[in-house]
């Protein structure tokens, strides 16, 4: 609770910070000191100091599980903060106001990882949404800012409404919005439940980009302006799963053998459509969106399988997809030339931007020694241990297999070729946080239980 | 965590380990280069000096053990016993060898190119010591992305292609050997990674059967045996030599040993059903790479498909599950990694000098190189295997192993053996004897420090090849344990 109501707070004074000056660095330093304080309000929930005593009625459950969660990702944001945050003022003006909207997503974030009914999760999710909307078309005088906006307003709304056709059926069913009063009723499978579920399984499959209700996404991420690009791929995508688990665990657990070829076909659609589209970019930018997508479909491996293994994985993959992806849009930022060829010969120039690159770029491959390894390795532990449907694991393999293609054509690029890149202004503390989320992903990669282990804390 | 440091299998990791890491921090590319040398040449030391322990009362210095991921049953374990202490040996004589044959290279970046082989041979040794599923799939990898970097960043034209086409190739090996991993892993009884716990995995013959095939795939591409061996004569041509040293004389081991030590006694039961397949392709690799050898005009690329022959003779051997074959592979792998090191550092003289490597422009150098040229008849002839050479003895057995398995495999892979004396001899008279051309005239021979690389490996060749004994010793009595347990299943 602390996080949820600290968030919405700290946005507001965000807001009253653009008021009292216009200076961009005052706003980004309050911003970083907003996120440190919401963390440190998360731990201490975690460790049992609540702030607010609100009497919830059980809508909410602030689980050990959720507020790691939460912590993974205030950590995420505040490298994101630090990393890309001097870049929104390429944007536009508004640059609290960038910072305000983005504390609003966080306090969607919060309510879906904690919510037990389905209100608080509409809730959450348009939260979570609306400020993106707004985000995606900020640079406004480009016209494909605009058009990104738009369309993501339009698909949002479109799978929102879907979600609450879903929730409205599954009310007239069980006469509850309660996910456990759900999955309770479950014994008596009614047509109406059916039909809600697929329709909460559609609108979910749209907020975390599954395949085939992908198609908004490229588009979406390419003509946000990259600094958001970062934020909307990596932390939104994140929670958008989180939810989506929680959802289904929480509210369909008991007819899991019922969905889960489903889950399975829409996981390997979206794997292998994401994979194979990956390859065929020319530009970065867009190469990160459709890697989005694949990693997406391996984190779908967790709700697939929906055992502890995979519920543990995915915080891990979360951690993990997040801090490299945050790290190379960070870079990517920077670089006049989003194209492959932009990359060639970064490394004369940039050595120390390129390894770290490197870094990020094996993780998102899964190589060993990266967090990237052990999230998926959590991922094919779960689907194996799910015990049916091997075939996915084997798509899931060959598809990490394709992914090396064009994770490796960056690193090609900055070190094999030559090129007439010229750098970039970078600063020190720029280049000390790309470190220090390398090092965390080296961690997480040599010892994935540092964070796991706050999991049965 | 600190007692893990004194003792011989540590050692052997964090040597290398840690002077890649300090050899990647020194500017200047004289000391990058002084300091490699230095920390190979430790490491042969402790390597050496571990042979002094091998009896069964020094075993708390061959082993390492430390909690590493409790919550999934790993733990880091590292071994010396028989397989692995050869293996190591090779690993650990190899890379002075390639470091001073190599010293008179240039090549941009060196703290770079000598701080990446350091780290590679550290992943080697720890792929050759593990006995943790889960830290061999580590090492496996951390080899194989330097090797990866390494192939790329130095070599011919294509280099990036083939490097990239050998990366995937492996990368795609190993995911399904992951997933083989895995699933053992959750069949075993404590839900452990332990290679002991691998043993006692609770599988279905069914179950067995493909995943066998999972494994196998993963390491036949490593070795590589035929059919899959299509990334490795761009990957070793284009490649530069030091490079290409590393990947024949070393990587291709990882293949071969991990058959003896992670497939066949993990999947006793289907052995048999696939035997023949497999024999089969490994016999046929003999005779195709040898004929492919013969019509080779580029010195690497002879040498290339002349290791997939040898190799496949390897795989055919182990799978024979004879007793002699399995001794016989281990002391060739040994042999056969000296002996291909020494065919690449001629052929490394020769180009550095001409700038060519094709047979066909090549001749003469006999006349212009005799003691260049006597070094090399050696080295091909040991290649060949002829007696008194450290490749007979190996080969003898393979054979002699083979032929009680099934007479007719043994004499198709004789061919083999008969096809490579012919490129071999054929390849040394063209481009040694004859008359000089504009080109070779111009060779001089070699100077001292490269004389001193090459004695050292006479001296391996002939040590081997006259006085095997002390090498069966060390691998015969975990050859024997691994076999014993495969045949009792």
């Amino acid at each position: 609770m602390n996080a949820i109501i600290l968030s919405a707070l700290w946005g507001v004074v965000m807001m009253y910070t653009g008021v009292v000056t216009r200076n961009t660095r005052n706003h980004g330093v309050m911003a970083i000191i907003g996120i440190i304080l919401l963390t440190i309000a998360a731990w201490l929930e975690f460790v049992g100091v609540q702030f607010f005593s609100i009497n919830l009625s059980g809508m909410m459950s602030f689980a050990p599980y959720s507020l790691v969660f939460m912590m993974v990702m205030f950590v995420c944001t505040l490298l994101y903060f630090i990393l890309s945050g001097p870049d929104m003022k390429d944007v536009g003006d508004q640059v609290s106001d960038y910072y305000a909207l983005i504390f609003f997503v966080l306090t969607g974030v919060s309510i879906v990882a904690a919510f037990k009914t389905l209100l608080m999760l509409f809730i959450g999710i348009e939260i979570m949404t609306i400020p993106l909307y707004i985000l995606a078309a900020s640079d406004k005088r480009n016209l494909k800012s605009n058009e990104a906006g738009l369309k993501y307003f339009l698909m949002g709304t479109f799978s929102t409404g879907l979600m609450l056709m879903g929730i409205a059926l599954l009310y007239g069913a069980h006469g509850t919005f309660f996910t456990d009063g759900i999955n309770l009723g479950m014994a008596a499978v009614s047509p109406l439940t059916t039909a809600g579920l697929v329709l909460l399984m559609i609108s979910m499959a749209f907020k975390v980009s599954a395949a085939p209700f992908h198609f908004w996404t490229p588009d979406v991420y390419d003509g946000t302006p990259t600094v958001f690009t970062s934020f909307m791929a990596t932390i939104v995508k994140a929670a958008a799963f989180f939810a989506f688990l929680r959802l289904f665990e929480n509210a369909f657990g008991k007819m899991h053998v019922q969905w889960q070829l489903l889950i399975a076909i829409i996981t390997a659609a979206t794997l292998l459509i994401g994979n194979i589209t990956a390859v065929f970019q020319q530009s970065v930018k867009r190469m990160l969106a459709y890697s989005s997508i694949a990693q997406a479909g391996f984190m779908m491996l967790a709700l697939f399988a929906l055992n502890s293994t995979g519920k543990q994985g995915l915080i891990l993959y979360a951690a993990a997809y997040s801090l490299a992806t945050i790290g190379i849009f960070a870079v990517l930022v920077r670089m006049k030339d989003y194209t492959f060829e932009g990359f060639n010969g970064l490394s004369k120039h940039e050595p120390f931007l390129s390894v770290m690159l490197t870094v990020f770029l094996l993780s998102l491959a899964g190589i060993p020694l990266t967090a990237g390894f052990f999230a998926k390795y959590y991922m094919l532990v779960a689907a194996l241990k799910n015990g049916n449907m091997f075939w996915l694991v084997i798509v899931a393999v060959l598809c990490a297999a394709v992914s090396i293609y064009y994770y490796f054509k960056v690193i090609q690029s900055m070190f094999f070729k030559e090129g007439a890149n010229t750098g970039m202004r970078t600063g020190g503390v720029f280049k000390a946080t790309l470190l220090v989320a390398a090092i965390l992903v080296i961690a997480l990669g040599i010892h994935p239980d540092w964070l796991l282990n706050l999991l049965t804390y | 965590m600190l007692s893990a440091f004194d003792n011989f299998p540590a050692l052997l990791i964090w040597l290398p380990l840690i002077g890649g890491i300090v050899t990647f921090m020194l500017k200047q590319g004289e000391r990058a280069k002084a300091w490699s040398m230095l920390s190979s040449i430790l490491t042969l030391v402790v390597a050496g000096t571990s042979l002094l322990f091998t009896g069964s009362e020094h075993f708390a210095l061959t082993q390492v053990s430390y909690v590493w991921l409790p919550l999934l049953g790993s733990s880091f374990t590292l071994s010396l016993d028989g397989i692995s202490w050869i293996l190591c040996l090779l690993n650990a004589i190899s890379f002075p060898l390639i470091f001073a044959a190599s010293s008179r290279g240039s090549y941009r970046r060196p703290n770079v190119f000598y701080g990446l082989m350091l780290i590679a041979q550290a992943g080697l040794m720890g792929v050759f010591m593990a006995l943790d599923a889960l830290t061999i799939y580590f090492f496996w990898e951390l080899a194989l992305i330097q090797v990866y970097f390494l192939a790329s960043m130095w070599g011919g034209e294509k280099r990036i292609q083939a490097a990239f086409k050998f990366f995937i190739y492996t990368f795609v090996g190993s995911l399904l050997l992951l997933v083989g991993i895995l699933y053992v892993y959750l069949k075993t009884p404590d839900q452990s990674f332990a290679l002991a716990s691998f043993y006692r995995a609770e599988l279905t013959v069914g179950e067995q059967g493909w995943l066998f095939w999972m494994f196998f795939i993963a390491f036949a591409i490593k070795m590589p045996v035929f059919p899959f061996h299509t990334w490795q004569p761009d990957a070793y041509e284009q490649s530069a030599t030091p490079v290409t040293m590393v990947l024949s004389g070393i990587m291709v081991k990882m293949g071969v040993f991990a058959l003896m030590r992670w497939l066949l006694p993990v999947f006793p039961d289907v052995i048999a059903d696939y035997d023949n397949i497999i024999i089969g392709f490994s016999v046929i690799g003999v005779v195709y790479a040898s004929l492919m050898a013969m019509r080779q005009d580029d010195l690497k690329r002879l040498v290339a498909y002349s290791s997939i022959a040898h190799i496949g003779l390897m795989c055919a051997a182990i799978f024979s599950l004879q007793q002699d074959a399995w001794h016989g592979a281990l002391v060739q792998m040994f042999s056969h990694g000296i002996n291909i090191i020494g065919m690449w550092i001629v052929i490394e003289l020769i180009e550095r000098q001409l700038g060519v490597r094709k047979i066909s422009e090549l001749g003469g150098i006999a006349q212009k190189a005799p003691t260049l040229t006597i070094f090399l008849v050696i080295i091909a002839l040991a290649n060949v295997a002829l007696p008194l050479t450290n490749a007979f003895v190996g080969e003898f057995l393979m054979f002699s192993g083979l032929f009680k398995f099934n007479s007719w495999y043994a004499a198709v892979a004789g061919i083999g053996i008969i096809l490579s004396a012919v490129y071999t001899l054929n390849m040394i008279k063209h481009v040694f004897y004859g008359n000089t051309n504009i080109l070779t005239e111009t060779m001089r021979d070699i100077g001292k420090d490269q004389r001193i690389v090459l004695s050292v490996i006479v001296v391996l060749i002939f040590m081997v090849g006259i006085y095997p004994e002390p090498m069966f010793r060390l691998v015969e009595n975990t050859s024997d344990i691994i076999l014993n347990r495969i045949q009792t299943k």
